[in-house]
C-alpha cells in the first residue's frame, strides 16, 4: 500500500543521527581514499606483462647499480628515490607506499588500495559486477589482480601466502630494500663460493 | 566500619548500589568513604592458562581494593584484558580494567566495555597507550581510533546515557567507574594539571599516576591541582613501585615512556648493600611522603615481577590502618555449589527430552 507511512529502519534512524557538516566533500571514505577516475590503474593491469617485463630488467639495472648507492649511502639515496617511486607508481598503480611492494604478486594491481588492504585475495564481499563492496564506484582490487596475473609471466606469484605488512615500513622506498637485499644475498652466495 | 566491603550474602557477589554511586564495586565504596585505596598490578602471564592469574592474583589478597588488568602494557603482547578481567570477577575479585587505544577501535571498545560491564567489572581505567615501536612487534598498525578523553567520553555517554556513540539505544547500560592516567612528571608541567581538569571533564572519576619517585615534583602538581579544585572531583592515585636495582632503574628511565626517576634515587640505590631491599625500602618511604600529600586518595602500587613485595609494602607502609580489604574466604554460595556439585555428580537427572527419545527409541524397536 503506497499510502502508508514507512517504518523507521536503525539504518535510517542512524543516517538521521549524524551530525550535519556544513561541507563534506564528494567522494571521502574512512579509508581516505580519493574518488577519481581508475583508467590508468586499469591500463596498468591490462598491460601487466609489459610492466612485469620493464620492471625486471628495472630492478636488474637497480641492482647493477648497488654500488652507487653504496657510495652516495641507501640512507641518503632514500629521499630522491622514494620521491621518484611514489611519484611513478602513485601515477601508475595508485601506490599507497606501503614499502613493501606486492605488485608482481597482484597482477599490477596495488592490494593497498582495497578498503579492507587486503594482500592475499578478494573479500566475500565482491559485487555481481566485479566492483568494490565498500566503494560501489571502484572496481575490485583483486578483480583487475587475477586478470592481470593471468596476462604475467609469474602467473603462480599470485598464489604465494604474503606476509602481514610492516607498518613501520610506510612512506619508504621499496626499490632500494629490494636492491640492498638483492645484493646482500648475492654477496653471500658469492662469500660463501669463496669459502667452498 | 559502618559500611561493608561486601556482599554479606555473598562476597563474590556485586554490592548493593549506593545513591551517588555511579558503580557497584568496591574501589568506588572505599573512595567515596574517604579510605586510602592500594590498588595494585597484575602481571599479566603469556599463556592460555586461567591458573597463571589465579596465582598471580592470589598475591594480593586481603591487601589491595582493585587489581589493574593490563591492556598489553608496553604495546607487548599478553593475555587481554578483558580475558584477565573475565577470569577474575569469577572469582570475586575486583579488576579494574584498562583499555588503550592503540589495538581497537571504537567499534571492538564499545563492544568490550558492555562485554566487561556483563562480566561484572566496575572499574575501567581509560588510557591512549604506548606506540607499537615500544613493543615486542612494531610493525603493527597502530590504530588510536579514539584518544583517552574521546574514550572516557565514549564510556561516560554508554553509562548516563544509556547510548553508543552513535546515538543507538543500549537496553542496559553498562555501571562503571571511570577511571584515566596521569603523568605530572612528563612536560609541559604547566599544562598537565589542565589536561587533568580535561580529563575530569570528560569523565574521569579516579586517576592513578605514573611511577612517582619524584616527591617534590608530585607536591608541586597536586599544588596546581588543589588550586584548581581539581582533587575535590576525582579521586587521585599516585603510582609507586619498588626498583628492583640501579641498572634496572637506569633501563627503566631510558627506555620506558613517560618514566622520570631523577639522579639521586638511582646514587642511592647505587649505594646500597641490598639494591632491591634499597629499592623497596625506597617506594615505601616514597609512599609514607605521598599519602600527607593533601588530596591524595590512595596509591596504585606498579611491582612488576616483584609482586611478592606488594604484600610487605603495603604493611610496612601502613596505608591501610588495620582495614583488611577483601579477602577470597568460604561464604554461604560455596555451600550452596558445593551441593549443587554433588547432586550433578552423584545422581543424574532424568530430563524430559531425553526420556521422550528413550521412549521414541523403544517404540521403533517394538
Amino acid at each position: 500500500m503506497a499510502d502508508q507511512p514507512t517504518t523507521p529502519t536503525q539504518a535510517s534512524l542512524n543516517k538521521k543521527a549524524v551530525q550535519k557538516t556544513s561541507y563534506k566533500p564528494s567522494g571521502v571514505s574512512a579509508t581516505g581514499r580519493k574518488a577519481r577516475s581508475f583508467a590508468i590503474r586499469l591500463w596498468s593491469v591490462r598491460h601487466a606483462r609489459a610492466l612485469e617485463w620493464f620492471y625486471a630488467h628495472f630492478a636488474e639495472m637497480f641492482l647493477r647499480l648497488h654500488p652507487l648507492w653504496k657510495a652516495i649511502g641507501y640512507e641518503r639515496a632514500e629521499g630522491p628515490i622514494k620521491f621518484i617511486e611514489k611519484h611513478t607508481k602513485g601515477f601508475l598503480f595508485d601506490c599507497r607506499m606501503c614499502g613493501q611492494c606486492a605488485l608482481s604478486s597482484t597482477g599490477m594491481s596495488c592490494p593497498m588500495n582495497c578498503p579492507k588492504q587486503l594482500r592475499n585475495g578478494p573479500c566475500g564481499g565482491v559485487r555481481a559486477n566485479g566492483h568494490c563492496e565498500v566503494e560501489p564506484d571502484m572496481p575490485c582490487v583483486w578483480v583487475q589482480a587475477w586478470s592481470g596475473a593471468q596476462k604475467m609471466n609469474g602467473r603462480d606469484n599470485i598464489l604465494a601466502v604474503q606476509k602481514p605488512v610492516d607498518q613501520s615500513l610506510r612512506e619508504t622506498s621499496s626499490w632500494l630494500r629490494v636492491t640492498a637485499a638483492a645484493a646482500a644475498e648475492r654477496e653471500a652466495a658469492i662469500s660463501q663460493g669463496a669459502a667452498q | 566500619m559502618t559500611q561493608p566491603d561486601t556482599n554479606p550474602h555473598d562476597p563474590s557477589a556485586l554490592l548493593e548500589p549506593l545513591p551517588g554511586h555511579s558503580s557497584l564495586g568496591r574501589l568506588e565504596r572505599i573512595l567515596r568513604r574517604g579510605e586510602f585505596a592500594v590498588t595494585a598490578e597484575l602481571n599479566p602471564p603469556d599463556s592460555a592458562n586461567p591458573h597463571d592469574v589465579y596465582e598471580r592474583a592470589a598475591i594480593f589478597d586481603g591487601w589491595v581494593d582493585g587489581i589493574n588488568a593490563v591492556d598489553a602494557s608496553g604495546a607487548n603482547a599478553h593475555m587481554s584484558s578483558v580475558g584477565i578481567c573475565a577470569l577474575l570477577t569469577r572469582m570475586g575479585y575486583a579488576p579494574i580494567l584498562q583499555i588503550s587505544c592503540r589495538d581497537k577501535n571504537r567499534i571492538a571498545i564499545q563492544g568490550d566495555v558492555l562485554g566487561a560491564s556483563a562480566m561484572g567489572v566496575q572499574n575501567i581505567l581509560c588510557l591512549t597507550g604506548d606506540g607499537v615501536q615500544a613493543g615486542d612487534q612494531p610493525g603493527a598498525k597502530p590504530v588510536f581510533d579514539l584518544d583517552c578523553m574521546s574514550l572516557l567520553e565514549t564510556i561516560r555517554i554508554m553509562r548516563d546515557n544509556s547510548k553508543f556513540l552513535s546515538g543507538r539505544k543500549l537496553t542496559s547500560p553498562p555501571t562503571v567507574f571511570l577511571g584515566a592516567a596521569i603523568n605530572p612528571f612528563a612536560p609541559p608541567h604547566d599544562f598537565r594539571p589542565h589536561r587533568l581538569a580535561k580529563k575530569i571533564a570528560a569523565g574521569a572519576q579516579f586517576v592513578q599516576s605514573q611511577y612517582c619517585y619524584d616527591v617534590p615534583m608530585f607536591r608541586k602538581y597536586m599544588q596546581q591541582v588543589r588550586d584548581m579544585g581539581l582533587d575535590k572531583e576525582c579521586f587521585i592515585m599516585c603510582g609507586v613501585g619498588p626498583l628492583a636495582s640501579a641498572k634496572t632503574a637506569k633501563w627503566m628511565r631510558s627506555n620506558v615512556p613517560g618514566v622520570h626517576i631523577p639522579d639521586d634515587v638511582i646514587k642511592r640505590l647505587e649505594g646500597a648493600a641490598d639494591q632491591k631491599q634499597e629499592g623497596k625500602r625506597l617506594c615505601i618511604d616514597i609512599i609514607n611522603e605521598v599519602k600527607e600529600i593533601e588530596g591524595v586518595s590512595g596509591i596504585h602500587v606498579m611491582a612488576y615481577r616483584q609482586e611478592e613485595f606488594v604484600a610487605e609494602i603495603v604493611h610496612e607502609s601502613g596505608v591501610l590502618k588495620g582495614r583488611r580489604p577483601w579477602r577470597k574466604e568460604p561464604n554461604p554460595v560455596d555451600q550452596l555449589v558445593a551441593e549443587r556439585l554433588e547432586e550433578i555428580l552423584e545422581k543424574p537427572k532424568h530430563l524430559l527430552h531425553e526420556m521422550a527419545g528413550a521412549a521414541g527409541d523403544s517404540d521403533t524397536q517394538e
